[in-house]
């Protein structure tokens, strides 16, 4: 089912309990503030685009500047602040979200260039109550200090253990010819390196990815 | 970022065509593209999305090669079975290069455009001959611990970033281009990435319109491959030194030798005069100081990446050892 981005927008007392006080704020900010990405420029806008997003199974149409990057699309028009952004440059990881399965940047791509695909994010990795195993380990583990990047850490771990059992390499996979790589300690970390913690929460993140992935911790 | 408008292209002959246009620009990935956007050291007018194109396939070529479609994830072609067999110094390069995340993204196309990331490139207070041609070189007299140490010019000495460039350039890639008007050429990548002389801002030998549809690899020559990147921490970061070696040896006689490096040049280095004095040689530390001293001639640093020059040469005699380890 499409949806308009107004119904998206609208605001139930149960977001607000789940996604604390910024939503709020943001129902209360004008709309160009909102925009913090595209508005930086003096120039006249350009012509909107129209983009069909499948967001964790719910199809979303949006009408925006197409100077919106992904990222902006999700926190600022669709309420879906779980992804974060922290350098908004490709340089943190905070951002990550998975595109047709695969753990991109989300502050380095247009919305309109994902038209019609199929994006999850960490909101769509739960079912109903139940958290992905990704982010019950997190828990268990302490896999976070102050918890800004766990978001993009846990759906970059998704990405990654997906990559994993398919097969493909890392930088210090020892044998490329190999199909398969075993999932070492130094494989994950290599495999983990685009997401940054600030807080250094390094051994735990990789402790709860193992336990995910159903090996000994 | 500035505004732009934007338009999906339906063909690679309609992005040719509307890429000739004064201020279009295509993009891709754009996980460079779009970071400069933002810092607006790139403004286009109009952004062409060439991601729907049929530009993502790898084959096999008659000669025994593999033709690797401009859309080619860089991930995509790191895990390829036939990549991983047959030109490891390839995938090894790819996987060196950023992190998951942006691999996932970036295409083969895009990685060999990627602009430098010359801190002095992306100030836009600062002047850059890249830039901002004819305002200066602020890398100079500045901050140049990642800067160039060979083929550089009073008016830059930038670096260009791409690991897996450099592999292709120990490979003796072709870069497949195609106008606006469907006129294709090939370009050996050897004249595809240029010096930057008095014009930095000129970094490819592709003219305006013509847009790479391939990468085209001959067959992988014989010898063990290796990428060696030396770097500042141990993943997602830009080399300081790497090198792309592709040496044939036997019983510590080395027969040939190809060697590319990156993070010394505002291209990827091929240096024939050092794979000349390998080859025939024994592998011993006297041929690998004259392979080293072949590299580097004409070497100059300018303070902050003095260090590259020692650097290069104790890299090189690594990968040497260990390549004629046998």
């Amino acid at each position: 089912m499409a949806e308009s981005e107004l119904t998206t927008m609208e605001i139930t007392r149960r977001t607000v309990i789940e996604t604390g006080t910024t939503a709020l704020l943001l129902t209360t900010l004008p709309r160009a503030a909102l925009a913090a990405g595209p508005s930086d420029d003096s120039g006249p806008p350009p012509p909107p685009a129209t983009v069909e997003l499948q967001i964790n199974g719910r199809s979303h149409v949006l009408t925006l500047d197409p100077r919106t990057t992904l990222l902006d699309a999700l926190r600022e028009h669709l309420a879906l602040t779980g992804s974060k952004k922290g350098c908004d440059h490709g340089q943190c990881g905070a951002c990550t979200v998975l595109i047709e399965g695969r753990r991109i940047n989300s502050c380095l791509t247009l919305a309109v260039m994902h038209d019609g695909q199929s994006i999850t994010t960490i909101e769509g990795l739960a079912e109903g109550d139940n958290l992905h195993p990704l982010q019950a380990a997190f828990v268990e583990h302490d896999g976070f200090q102050c918890g800004y990047c766990t978001s993009g850490q846990i759906c970059s771990a998704a990405g990654m253990l997906a990559e994993s059992q398919q097969g493909m390499p890392s930088y210090v996979t020892e044998d490329l010819t190999h199909p398969t790589a075993e999932l070492t300690d130094a494989e994950i970390r290599e495999r983990m390196s685009g997401n940054i913690c600030r807080c250094a929460a390094y051994p735990n993140i990789v402790a709860a990815i193992k336990q995910a992935a159903g090996m000994p911790t | 970022m500035k505004a732009f408008s934007y338009q999906r292209a339906d063909s690679t002959a309609h992005a040719a065509a509307a890429a000739a246009k004064p201020g279009a620009k295509i993009i891709a990935g754009g996980t460079n593209l779009l970071d400069l956007m933002k810092l607006q050291v790139e403004t286009p007018s109009q952004l062409i999305d060439i991601n729907r194109l049929p530009l993502d396939k790898i084959e096999e070529t008659p000669e025994g090669g593999l033709r690797v479609g401009a859309l080619v994830r860089n991930s995509d072609l790191a895990a390829d079975p036939r990549v991983r067999q047959r030109y490891g110094v390839l995938s090894r390069a790819l996987l060196a290069g950023a992190s998951a995340q942006l691999r996932n993204k970036a295409t083969t196309s895009g990685n060999l455009l990627q602009r430098t990331r010359c801190y002095y490139f992306y100030d836009v207070t600062k002047p850059c001959n890249k830039r901002n041609p004819g305002s200066g070189c602020a890398a100079l007299a500045g901050f140049n611990r990642i800067h160039a140490i060979l083929g550089s010019s009073d008016h830059c000495i930038a670096t260009h970033p791409s690991d897996m460039a450099v592999a292709m350039r120990a490979l003796d890639a072709k870069v497949e281009t195609v106008n606006g008007e469907g006129e294709a050429r090939v370009i050996p990548i050897a004249e595809f990435h240029r010096l930057p002389g008095k014009t930095p801002e000129i970094e490819t030998s592709l003219k305006s319109g013509e847009i790479i549809t391939a990468v085209t690899l001959p067959p992988p020559p014989p010898g063990v491959q290796v990428y060696r990147k030396v770097r500042d921490r141990a993943s997602y970061a830009f080399a300081l030194v790497s090198v792309a070696a592709i040496i044939d040896s036997t019983r510590g006689r080395i027969r040939s030798a190809r060697l590319a490096f990156g993070g010394l040049a505002l291209k990827p280095w091929r240096a024939p005069e050092a794979e000349e004095k390998l080859a025939d040689g024994s592998a011993n530390t006297t041929t690998f100081n004259a392979a080293a001293d072949a590299v580097l001639d004409g070497a100059r640093g300018f303070g902050g990446n003095d260090f590259k020059i020692p650097l290069t040469r104790r890299t090189l005699h690594s990968v040497l050892a260990e390549t004629t380890r046998t």
